[in-house]
């Protein structure tokens, strides 16, 4: 017995041996090499699971301005080396994928996730390494402190639910309205925002239902909502439950006003609401309606349509641009400061005035999700097509 | 609460519980004939819509032949499913057979989210979206269809019970299987019929439920789970039991949003189904009978 133990223990301290040389070989012909040793940089996205229709197209972007900035010659004469993780929209795997970007793979930030969940996990771990992290993911929890180390370029839920409230307070001018959310968290946290802000705003919730992701039919808590006197009812979720919702208030002659959170920002709402999806409103980035913005962010969202379009032979949506502002952001602080991380984090935080397909970002110190309630519009849909609702 | 209000809710409760009760007539059909709780019940519904919705909106079939031809290709799923996995297995325990389903849910569910994608997808409503009022209350005309077809269908299962020899034996082997057996019942095709039958009970409720609710593959084990406390509140076994059940626990979960709160829906609904349990542990319907120890 004793004899295999000794045997074992020779043979792995000689693949260890092994695997020690290779790591010192690889590292020679690195430095030895004409080229600039590539910048590695790592991303976790849900490309698949119920969180893909978001997470794939985060995917194809990377993938795509990584191959765009590589032809050009890279950042600094540096390639961009890009390893993207599939977490399945799972945040247990997003926990592990960035540890195995981190220790593996050794990048020197990471983007991602694509949800508030997985970010989440994510969270700490790139905190405890101190590796710079660009996050995609909407969830207020996302960049509060601490939030050394994380930044996002989605908008913030914070900031759709408050161009809500404005919407409410000062296009339609109503004093009472009700709330029809998702029980989960993202309808829960919307909801709850949007009661701690309205009697700010002079307004007064009248009612607020929730409902589970998977029911079919919203009737009963729309006929409650019918009786509360409400002006408004904010239907707050993703789909399918909003399209039943505007199909249910049809169907209960219901005729005051839908608005929508950013959640339904896509073509499926108006697939599954059909007629119903008429007159809905909802808090959108300027991409939906790219004729929106102006000078430079409107030639960048142009060009990001015509490349992406060109390369998938489909648009890219809301989620899109937010992979598209992360990298950029994050190639425009490498340019700045380098590789090193504390440096890289800085020069992250530095970033003012960019012209990004979500908004024009302006981090600082206090303020790492660097968007405003203006760089996002009101989206109505007419025919079954968007127009910017002024 | 005002009266349309009230009546509004028992017609939302209605629409949802008679999808609960078809999907509850298909529990308790399987259970009868091999006494397995079937769990993929509900991928029976899932297939039964999203099928519906690739004949009509990707092979342009008018929209009552995509219908059809989808009850009948659901029905010959669950035939296809029986003999390749029910049969094989029909003589080891329950518990072996009710795994069985567990894993025919699961693969059911993978498959359906690589043909049909994860979004959910619908088909146009069967006559129209116009609603209906009724004493101020507004009814659209497929909650009618939903209502009108699951009744329907439980009048022409219990004529079928009663009326034919092939349903008389099914009878007697949910009554007694090995009686049964030595009165010369073919109980291997029995059970192959009750499967069929729920496959097409789950296809019927897929197919209603698709212009309402959308379809999409992840919705079978919710769907399955409440027709399954449909069953067992009308008490599992008896088919008129299970449409019973169903559409009380859909009246149950449409007045807790009306008169508690919506957030306790199902907590509200489940509670009830539990306080039945307990006062009659068989069901509102079920047999009275106790098992003879």
């Amino acid at each position: 017995m004793k004899k295999w133990i000794a045997l074992m223990l020779v043979l792995s301290l000689a693949i260890f041996a092994i695997g020690c040389q290779k790591a010192t070989k690889q590292q020679t012909t690195d430095t030895t090499g004409d080229t600039k040793e590539p910048y590695k940089i790592g991303a976790v996205v849900s490309a698949t699971g119920p969180a893909g229709p978001l997470g794939e197209p985060e995917k194809k972007t990377l993938e795509m301005i990584v191959e765009q900035i590589n032809k050009d010659g890279g950042v600094d004469g540096h390639q961009i080396e890009l390893f993207i993780e599939d977490d399945e929209s799972n945040p247990t795997n997003a926990t592990t994928a960035v540890s195995k970007l981190i220790d593996e793979k050794g990048v020197i930030a990471i983007i991602g996730g694509t949800t508030t969940p997985s970010t989440l996990a994510m969270k700490p771990e790139t905190a405890k390494v101190k590796v710079p992290h660009i996050a995609m993911a909407a969830g207020i929890k996302v960049t509060e402190a601490p939030n050394e180390w994380i930044f996002r370029t989605a908008q913030s839920d914070a900031i759709a639910v408050q161009k809500v409230i404005d919407y409410l307070s000062k296009t339609l001018k109503v004093k009472k309205f009700a709330i029809l959310h998702d029980s989960n968290a993202f309808g829960q946290s919307g909801a709850t925002e949007l009661q701690g802000r309205a009697p700010g705003a002079g307004m007064e919730v009248v009612g607020v239902e929730s409902y589970k992701t998977e029911d079919t039919d919203l009737t009963a808590q729309l006929t409650k909502i019918k009786g509360s006197g409400a002006e408004v009812v904010v239907v707050w979720g993703t789909n399918p439950s909003p399209a039943i919702a505007a199909k249910n208030m049809k169907q209960l002659n219901m005729t005051i006003p839908f608005v929508g959170s950013h959640g339904i920002a896509n073509k499926s709402f108006i697939t599954l609401a059909g007629t119903a999806a008429d007159g809905v409103v909802f808090p959108a980035a300027k991409i939906l309606v790219p004729a929106s913005a102006a000078g430079e962010q409107k030639d960048a969202i142009d060009k990001f349509i015509a490349d992406y379009t060109a390369k998938y032979a489909e648009g890219p949506n809301s989620f899109a641009g937010h992979a598209y502002d992360a990298i950029h952001i994050l190639v425009q602080a490498l340019e700045k400061a380098g590789s090193d991380n504390e440096a890289l984090r800085d020069a992250i935080q530095e970033t003012q005035g960019f012209n990004g397909i979500s908004g024009i970002f302006n981090y600082g110190a206090d303020d790492h999700d660097g968007l405003k309630t203006s760089d996002m519009i009101m989206v109505e849909i007419k025919d079954g097509k968007w127009t910017e609702k002024k | 609460m005002q009266f349309d209000q009230l009546l509004q809710f028992i017609i939302s409760g209605i629409t949802s519980g008679s999808i609960y009760a078809l999907i509850a007539l298909g529990f308790t059909l399987i259970y009868n004939s091999t006494q397995v709780i079937n769990l993929a019940q509900g991928e029976f519904v899932v297939y039964g819509g999203l099928i519906a919705v690739s004949l009509y909106a990707g092979a342009g079939l008018p929209l009552f032949a995509a219908v059809l031809l989808s009850i009948i290709i659901v029905t010959l799923i669950g035939v296809v499913f029986e003999r390749l996995a029910i049969r094989p297995l029909i003589n080891h325990s329950i518990m072996t057979l009710i795994i069985v389903t567990v894993g025919a849910s699961i693969l059911f569910k993978n498959i359906a989210m690589i043909i049909w994608g994860r979004d959910p997808l619908t088909i146009p409503a069967f006559s129209g979206d116009d609603p209906i009022m009724f004493f101020g209350a507004s009814i659209i005309p497929q909650s009618i269809w939903v209502f009108g077809i699951t009744m329907v269908t439980v009048v022409l299962l219990q004529l079928f019970y009663k009326k034919t020899i092939t349903g008389k034996a099914m009878k007697a082997c949910s009554i007694n299987q090995t009686a049964a057996k030595l009165m010369g019942i073919n109980s291997s095709s029995i059970v192959l019929l009750s499967f069929a039958l729920s496959a097409a009970f789950g296809a019927i409720a897929g197919v209603l439920i698709a212009p309402i609710s959308m379809v999409s593959y992840s919705m079978g084990g919710f769907l399955g789970l409440k027709g399954f406390a449909g069953a067992v509140l009308g008490g599992l076994g008896n088919p008129i039991g299970a449409v019973v059940g169903g559409i009380l626990l859909g009246i149950l979960e449409s007045l807790s949003i009306g008169f508690i709160a919506s957030g306790y829906k199902d907590a509200v609904a489940f509670l009830i189904l539990l306080l039945v349990l307990f006062l009659r542990p068989s069901g509102i319907l079920g047999a009275r009978i106790k098992e003879k120890v």
